[in-house]
Parts: C-alpha cells; sequence; structure tokens
C-alpha cells in the first residue's frame, strides 16, 4: 500500500513541525517569563552570584587550559605560514585577531555549553524529577524567579568574562610559543598586535558575540532543563539536547553576526 | 456510590469543598463527578490503588491543576479561579509534604526550613534561627540541621520534608503518600508526627495514600477511590468492617477480588495452544 506509506509519510513530518512550532512557542514563552521575573536576580544579588560562581568561576579550569592552547597551537601554525612570507613580526597580531574576533567568543561558548551548560539543564531536570520544583510552586515561590532568572544572568555575565579570559591566555600561548620558544621578536610581537587590534572594531564586536553566545547557551539549558520529562532517561536526552543545539547555535549566530559587523572591512 | 456512613461527624465548617469534580488528562477522564468535605480541623484521608485519581485530587486542591468541570473550594475561594497572585497568597497558608519529601539537595536541612521564611517573610536571622529549631525539634530533628539532604535516611528526609511544610504554620497540610517506603519504625514516627502536628496546630490535613493499617490509626475520615470516582467513605471503624467487596479486599489485602489478580487476558487453555491441540 505506497498510498498509505504516504499518507503515514506526511502525517508524521507535519506532527513534526507541530511539534516543532509548539516547542518554539512555548520556549518563547519561557524566555520572556524569565526576563519578566529577573527583579530577584538583581534584588537578591546573593542568588546570581552564587550561580556566578558555579558557571563561571567552575568553568575557569577548562576555559584557561583551552584557552592556552589553542594560543600556542595559533603561535606555531601562524609563524609557519607567515615566515614563508617574511611576516614572521605580524604573529602578534594574527594570534590576537583570531581570538579576540573568533576564536575567543565561539570556543568559550562552546566549552561553556558543554562544561556549565549541560549542568545548569541536569540540576534544572534533575530538580523537577525530584519535585524541587513542584514543591518549590507549593511554596508559593515562583521557580523562575528563583532558579531560572539567576541561572540565566548568572550565564549572560560570565560569558563575556570567560571569552575575554580565553583570549587573554590565548594571547600569552601564542606569546610562549612564537617569542619565547621559537624566537620571533618581542617588541614586534606586542607592537604589531597593538597596532592591528582596533578596540571598536574587535574587542567590542568580540564582547557583543560572547553576550549573544552567553544568552543563547543559558537559555537553551535553562529551557531544556525545564522541559525535561522528569525520567532518567528524560534528563540524559535535554542534556544531549542542550550540548548539540547551543553548538550549532553558536555557529550561526556566530556567521550572522560576523557577516553584520565585519562586511566590508 | 455507595455511602457507608452519610455524613462527616462533625461538619463545622468545611476548610475544603469539592463539588462534582470532574478531570481529563487529553481524553482521558481522571476524575469523574467526585464529591469530597473536608472539616476544618479534621485529619482526612484519600484512599485507592495506584492510578485512582487520588493524587491528582490533591494537586486540584493545591491548584496545580485545573478542574474540567465543577468545583474546588479552599477556605471559600474556588481555586480554578484564582490569578497566579491570589493562588500564591493562597498557598502560603497551604503545606505539603511529597512522597520523596523534595528537599532542595543544595541547602542543608537548617536551609531546607528556613527556605519559606526568607522568601515570605522579612524576620531577623535570630527570629528565624529560633524558628527553625523550633520545627526541627517537633520533629526530633534538631541536632541534624546541619547535615545535607544527602546524609539524611529516607525517613529523616520526610521528617525534615515535614518541619519544612510547617514551617509558616498552614492552615491546611496535604500529604502525598508520607508512609511510601519507610521501615516500621519511620512508619510509626511519621503517623504520630502527623496526628500531633495537626492537633498541635489547628490545621487541617489531607493524606494521600494506600498505607490503609498505618492511616486507619491516625485519620478521622476517610474517602476511598477507585477508577476517578469515590465509591466509600466514612470513619475508620467504618471502614473497617465494611462489607462493601472492594474495601474489605483493600483492607485486608486480599490477593483476589473485584481487583483481580490476573491482568485482562485470552482463556488460559487458548495461550497454552491447548484448546487448538485438543480440536486437532
Amino acid at each position: 500500500m505506497p498510498h498509505r506509506k504516504v499518507g503515514f509519510g506526511l502525517h508524521s513530518i507535519g506532527a513534526a513541525v507541530v511539534n516543532g512550532v509548539w516547542r518554539l512557542g512555548y520556549a518563547s514563552r519561557f524566555f520572556l517569563m524569565t526576563l519578566i521575573s529577573s527583579g530577584a536576580s538583581f534584588r537578591r544579588i546573593q542568588l546570581t552570584i552564587r550561580e556566578i560562581y558555579f558557571s563561571g568561576v567552575m568553568s575557569l579550569i577548562i576555559i584557561l587550559v583551552s584557552g592556552l592552547f589553542v594560543g600556542m597551537v595559533l603561535g606555531l601554525q601562524g609563524y609557519e605560514t607567515l615566515q614563508k612570507y617574511g611576516s614572521e613580526s605580524a604573529l602578534g597580531s594574527l594570534v590576537a585577531l583570531s581570538l579576540v574576533r573568533e576564536l575567543g567568543p565561539v570556543l568559550a561558548a562552546l566549552l561553556f555549553a558543554s562544561r556549565a551548560g549541560s549542568a545548569i539543564t541536569a540540576e534544572i531536570g534533575l530538580m523537577k524529577a525530584t519535585e524541587q520544583i513542584a514543591a518549590m510552586e507549593m511554596m508559593a515561590v515562583d521557580p523562575i524567579s528563583r532558579v531560572v532568572a539567576p541561572r540565566f544572568w548568572a550565564g549572560v555575565i560570565s560569558m563575556p568574562l570567560l571569552a575575554a579570559m580565553f583570549s587573554a591566555i590565548g594571547v600569552f600561548g601564542g606569546y610562549l610559543v612564537g617569542v619565547v620558544f621559537i624566537g620571533v621578536d618581542e617588541g614586534s610581537f606586542w607592537s604589531q598586535m597593538q597596532a592591528a587590534v582596533d578596540f571598536r572594531q574587535d574587542i567590542v564586536n568580540g564582547v557583543i558575540k560572547s553576550v549573544v553566545f552567553g544568552i543563547a547557551v543559558t537559555a537553551i539549558a535553562l529551557f531544556e532543563g525545564y522541559d525535561a520529562p522528569p525520567t532518567a532517561e528524560g534528563v540524559s536526552h535535554a542534556t544531549t539536547r542542550t550540548v548539540v543545539t547551543s553548538a550549532l547555535a553558536v555557529l550561526g549566530l556566530d556567521f550572522i553576526l560576523t557577516v553584520l559587523m565585519f562586511r566590508g572591512v | 456510590m455507595l455511602r457507608i456512613k452519610e455524613q462527616i461527624p462533625v461538619p463545622a465548617e468545611n476548610l475544603v469543598e469539592i463539588s462534582d469534580l470532574n478531570f481529563t488528562y487529553g481524553k482521558r477522564p481522571i476524575l469523574k463527578g467526585i464529591n469530597m468535605k473536608i472539616p476544618r480541623g479534621k485529619l482526612v484521608a484519600i484512599m485507592g490503588l495506584s492510578g485512582c485519581g487520588k493524587t491528582t485530587t490533591l494537586r486540584l486542591i493545591g491548584g496545580a491543576l485545573k478542574a474540567t468541570t465543577g468545583s474546588v473550594k479552599v477556605a471559600g475561594n474556588e481555586v480554578g479561579g484564582l490569578d497566579k497572585e491570589a493562588l500564591y497568597k493562597m498557598r502560603r497558608k497551604m503545606g505539603m509534604l511529597f512522597q520523596f519529601g523534595a528537599l532542595f539537595t543544595d541547602l542543608s536541612v537548617y536551609e531546607n526550613v528556613a527556605f519559606q521564611m526568607r522568601e515570605h517573610t522579612d524576620l531577623p536571622e535570630t527570629v528565624i534561627r529560633d524558628l527553625v529549631m523550633m520545627k526541627l525539634h517537633a520533629v526530633g530533628l534538631r541536632g541534624a540541621h546541619k547535615l545535607m539532604p544527602s546524609e539524611l535516611s529516607g525517613g529523616m528526609a520526610r521528617r525534615v520534608a515535614l518541619a519544612r511544610a510547617i514551617a509558616l504554620d498552614p492552615m491546611l497540610m496535604m500529604y502525598d503518600e508520607p508512609f511510601a517506603g519507610l521501615d516500621p519504625i519511620s512508619l510509626s514516627v511519621i503517623g504520630n508526627l502527623i496526628r500531633h502536628l495537626n492537633d498541635a496546630l489547628g490545621a487541617t490535613s489531607i493524606i494521600v495514600t494506600h498505607d490503609i493499617q498505618e492511616s486507619l490509626k491516625i485519620v478521622d475520615y476517610v474517602y476511598f477511590m477507585a477508577d476517578g470516582v469515590v465509591v466509600a467513605e466514612g470513619s475508620a471503624e467504618d471502614i473497617k468492617a465494611s462489607k462493601l467487596p472492594f474495601v474489605h479486599q483493600f483492607v485486608w489485602g486480599e490477593i483476589d477480588g473485584p481487583v483481580s489478580f490476573h491482568y485482562p487476558s485470552p482463556p488460559y487453555r487458548k495461550d497454552l495452544l491447548l484448546e487448538s491441540a485438543h480440536a486437532a
């Protein structure tokens, strides 16, 4: 019965589209509710600071170690390419621009999604599974305001700081390999970097990118946790979805932002 | 519905009134025309098999679900008609003990009990400390105030959750399967605490449970539910003496009866292929 199979296929596609649109609407409403319920995150700032510790400070090790290695690889690969054209002195600007414009915000966001995003989803998913969220509601405490919003703002605040640290330690990694180990001239390394990096064009745009990534990754992590079915399997799937969706969102947003920021430069 | 006793013994004033309540999940009916009255100061149990709708009834009283049709009134307020602010205001006068405690795992025992006080009051820290210690003393766990939930046994966690639920001296306490998974000593402790706290606080309590022996020792009145309807009601003595086949089977834990041991299935001989073999 081929027509029955076609009908079944169309039905499945239709159901998936309806489900997708419904979920997108629910996620948008959830995001809006988070913004509306954000007052307590600033009135009781200790709630947000606590989450900055768990999301930001606890992610420092992975961010710093990764940033150092990325900077060292950039220094090595950059030197290999630049020396062919006798431009080793431009190594500083290559490392700095690569990190500040692209690699810092993007890689820090991907690492943040893996380390903090997955933890947020698992924590909220388990709070739901163990009825902690329901208990909070029964105690007349709004979980969006008490649990979700402080984590959201903690992510938004932490992300640009982590990206900045990733870039800074990456520049140091490039310096270590380029100047200390290979022997590129130290003065030209730093002076070329200083001349090439523009505060408005490079650093501010890099910060804007990392703020947007912070919003995207944290919102996805919170929604997936809050929407997770209250079972071990449900939380596991939600955590996986957080990492996958966040990674795709960061890469997609990076392309859009790069087009908007650097088109014609 | 077959009533064992027509009237609740002391119908002074009802804190909770449920009338012609229907509730459906999608197209599946869960509750079908429930009527209940919970008088002030009384301890009332809602009993029945798993999936009969008793937890759903509790969630409707707490405003976590909205009735499809019918009415749920708490202290004269129609719960389904309350907006979020009014619902939260009403919930501040309610306490709920969840099946496995639902303690906040990132907070200590002390912080769990202090949670509502910090959220809803501006009490100074010294007063909060005294109140928390009093609540923990009431459940016998004052000495455990520094422990984390992961360091507690199941019975202790349930007692801490009980202390947290009574933190703001609620007018209505709701217990969702408070005896599930407890050892006999913890079971007795929790049972006695529920009765004692209800009387000491002057509260009204609703227990959803299928632990018949423990709950019949402490409750004033029982509603029996099956398949979304109230099939019997009465005092603990009425329920014990009931001749209704379902109630009798439930109370005395009989293996077979109106609730069949076997899931509906075709004839046994047919499944063993004996009938077709015999025919051949």
